[in-house]
């Protein structure tokens, strides 16, 4: 789970990282009480999961408590590449005058944590790794011993950060590794990390992204749904593997590899895919009643692809389960052709107790290819 | 032959008393693995389903020789089932749970690397040697004994393939699992087939994210002779979306379905446009042979 700069900010002031101070605000008026408060000019920032606020015009400077109130009204609400802005963080304005850069992330390739450090932040870092990749420090971390004293200070030296806040930088480290550490972070970023006029360093912004595979053993900041998909919101609650996608083909599979394989073959057949959907290798009736409900009640949506591989689960045990999944949906189960797949373990078996069945909107087809070619004549003839 | 896995294999099952633990372990002896024990923490002394039971892996190893084990323990517990079974030396560890916290898995595949013990997984579905023994949960009964080396990230497209080419059958299968960070990887399993005199050509199948292709694309230019079809899921997948698998994702432009599949093919590895079509290639590429 990805946390909001302000859910990250308070991660690294509980670890020790030192950040402006401020606090979230949901409405104008709180925004101005919130800048009355810190008494100064302040900076209002919108909360959203996603890069580019300032292009957005979603970080505005604010004198003062009335500026500050105009700032928090014109950017809550803001949609910013598809986040709606819900609440902005107002903190005290750091006129930075110097920007570095700092993070900690898993990095697969090596199978070990990475560290990277540069003198130059502020910038994209993709951008700083593609224009001048000798400034950008990187240093895989040893799992087992992670950071310490001794290891920052080699990141911060090596990566060229001024020997007078040395000391800073690399307390900064420490700290920040103890989040990757403390809280089972995947991602911990600073850009930047800026020295201020008053020879102060801090964490300006920060991203920090959580392994929801840890949680059972931590204390969670609630996830804040933002100007996310209903239809997303609809599944995640039924507990499925869904991503609305921008087609009209639905499809549905069992499998993650098999289902980002099918939206591929579903495009070559020249369709595209309207979502992706892995009910996992049991493929139950009533999973497959939830997932069938979500996909029509997506009103792009102009056929379904049910592509079933029988590997541990057997064909007919699938077949049941569209049955009697198409009998929980009723009407709505008719609205749309629906392709049906299936192949390996009793494929015939399956497919026999689909004929006997004889919804109006199901056909049957064999192979994978041809199924996601008939689902794609199908859409393409609806649109 | 085959790679890792073979009919003398003689398996441990860690967790063999759950549910999932158990149904599997009723598969894996149906489709003809030497399951010699299971391991559950304070549990020793019982038998289920036929087999012994141990408190600890180091204790099944002692009076049963095992050389293999399977990991079906829930999430919480996996570093230490895995940890266990590197320091009692066993030398092949499956982990099968999906849902291990990457922080877990580095340290233990960190610990691991100094050790004895080759380890495939976590969240993957194991591996299997037709015919011989099946460490995980692969359904043994879609495909045969063959000639054919596979390796993939993911466990359906496997089944698919191998479904696909049960006629002409597969050495060994090894489903290598979809996590971010995962033990053995593309390049090991393809060292390993170029090395066994019973595997004739290899099916890789990948998925997007990170580079785990390019890099395997690199190894067979330099390192592998033997003929290699590949298969990449993922090409319409959007970015900075999890497609399922936590390992799935494109971020930036680094991880993309066409890179991948631009990097087999700038090294003569065939590339299938779909699994049926990477099924063909296959076919054809052994029957011109």
């Amino acid at each position: 789970m990805d946390l909001f700069e302000h859910q990250a900010k308070e991660l690294f002031a509980r670890y020790g990282v030192p950040v402006p101070e401020g606090a979230v605000a949901a409405t104008p008026e709180e925004a101005r009480a919130i800048a009355a408060e810190l008494a100064g000019p302040v900076v209002v920032k919108a909360q959203v999961k996603t890069g580019g606020r300032g292009k957005a015009g979603g970080i505005k400077p604010a004198p003062g408590p009335a500026a500050a109130e105009d700032a928090a009204r014109a950017i809550l609400g803001m949609d910013i590449k598809g986040h709606v802005t819900r609440s902005v963080l107002v903190e005290v304005a750091n006129v930075p005058v110097e920007e570095y850069y700092a993070a900690f992330l898993v990095d697969r390739a090596a199978g070990a944590f990475l560290a990277m450090c540069s003198a130059s932040g502020g910038m994209e870092i993709e951008e700083l790794a593609v224009t001048d990749p000798g400034a950008l420090l990187k240093v895989p971390i040893d799992p087992l011993r992670g950071v310490d004293h001794e290891t920052a200070a080699f990141i911060v030296t090596e990566a060229g950060l001024p020997s007078d806040i040395a000391e800073e930088a690399v307390d900064i480290l420490v700290g920040l590794w103890k989040v990757m550490a403390g809280e089972d972070a995947v991602l911990v970023e600073v850009n930047p990390l800026a020295r201020t006029a008053d020879g102060r360093v801090l964490a300006l912004d920060g991203k920090v992204t959580l392994d929801e595979n840890a949680d059972y053993r931590h204390e969670r900041p609630a996830d804040v749904a933002q100007g996310g998909d209903d239809l997303e919101s609809r599944a995640k609650a039924k507990g499925l593997n869904y991503v609305k996608l921008d087609g009209s083909v639905g499809v549905i599979g069992n499998g993650a590899g098999l289902v980002m394989s099918t939206l591929d073959v579903v495009a070559q057949a020249g369709a595209r895919p309207a979502n992706f959907l892995d009910i996992g290798g049991g493929a139950s009736a009533q999973v497959m009643a939830d997932g069938l409900g979500v996909i029509l009640s997506d009103p792009d949506v102009k056929s379904v692809l049910v592509n079933v591989f029988g590997g541990i689960t057997a064909c007919d045990a699938v077949a049941d389960g569209i049955v009697a999944a198409l009998a929980t949906l009723g009407e709505q189960g008719a609205t749309h052709p629906i392709v049906v797949r299936l192949d390996g373990n009793n494929a015939e078996a399956g497919r026999r107790i689909l004929d006997q069945a004889a919804h109006p909107a199901v056909r049957q087809v064999p192979t994978m290819d041809g199924a996601a070619e008939e689902a794609a004549r199908l859409a393409n003839a609806a649109a | 032959m085959s790679i890792f896995l073979n009919k003398d294999s003689r398996v441990v099952v860690q967790g063999m008393t759950g549910s999932e633990g158990g149904r599997h372990t009723a598969r894996m002896i149906a489709a003809g693995t030497n399951v010699v024990a299971g391991v559950t923490p304070g549990k020793g002394g019982l038998v289920h389903q036929g087999i012994p039971v141990f408190s600890s892996v180091a204790e099944a190893m002692d009076t049963t020789h095992a050389d293999v084990s399977v990991v079906f323990v829930p999430p919480r517990f996996t570093k230490g089932a895995v940890l266990e079974a590197v320091d009692a030396g066993i030398g092949l560890c499956v982990v099968i749970t999906e849902g291990v916290p990457v922080h877990d898995s580095l340290e233990f595949l960190s610990l691991a690397k100094e050790s004895a013990t080759r380890i495939v997984g976590p969240n993957c579905p194991g591996l299997i040697t037709p015919g011989a023994s099946n460490a995980g949960i692969i359904p043994a009964d879609i495909t045969a004994p063959g000639r054919i080396g596979l390796v993939s990230k993911s466990g359906t497209l496997t089944y698919q393939l191998m479904y696909e080419l049960r006629d002409i059958g597969f050495s060994t299968a090894v489903g290598i699992g979809g996590d971010p960070v995962i033990g053995t990887t593309h390049i090991d399993c393809l060292q390993a087939f170029q090395d066994d005199p019973d595997t004739d050509a290899i099916v890789m199948i990948g998925e997007i994210g990170g580079d785990a292709e390019e890099r395997a694309a690199a190894y067979i230019e330099k390192h592998v002779t033997k003929p290699v079809v590949a298969y990449v899921a993922g090409f319409t997948a959007p970015e900075g979306k999890t497609m399922g698998h936590a390992g799935a994702i494109i971020s930036g432009s680094a991880g993309t379905a066409q890179a991948k599949k631009e990097a087999l093919e700038k090294v003569g590895v065939s590339v299938g446009r779909t699994p049926s079509e990477t099924a063909r290639l296959m076919r054809a590429l052994l029957e011109a042979a």
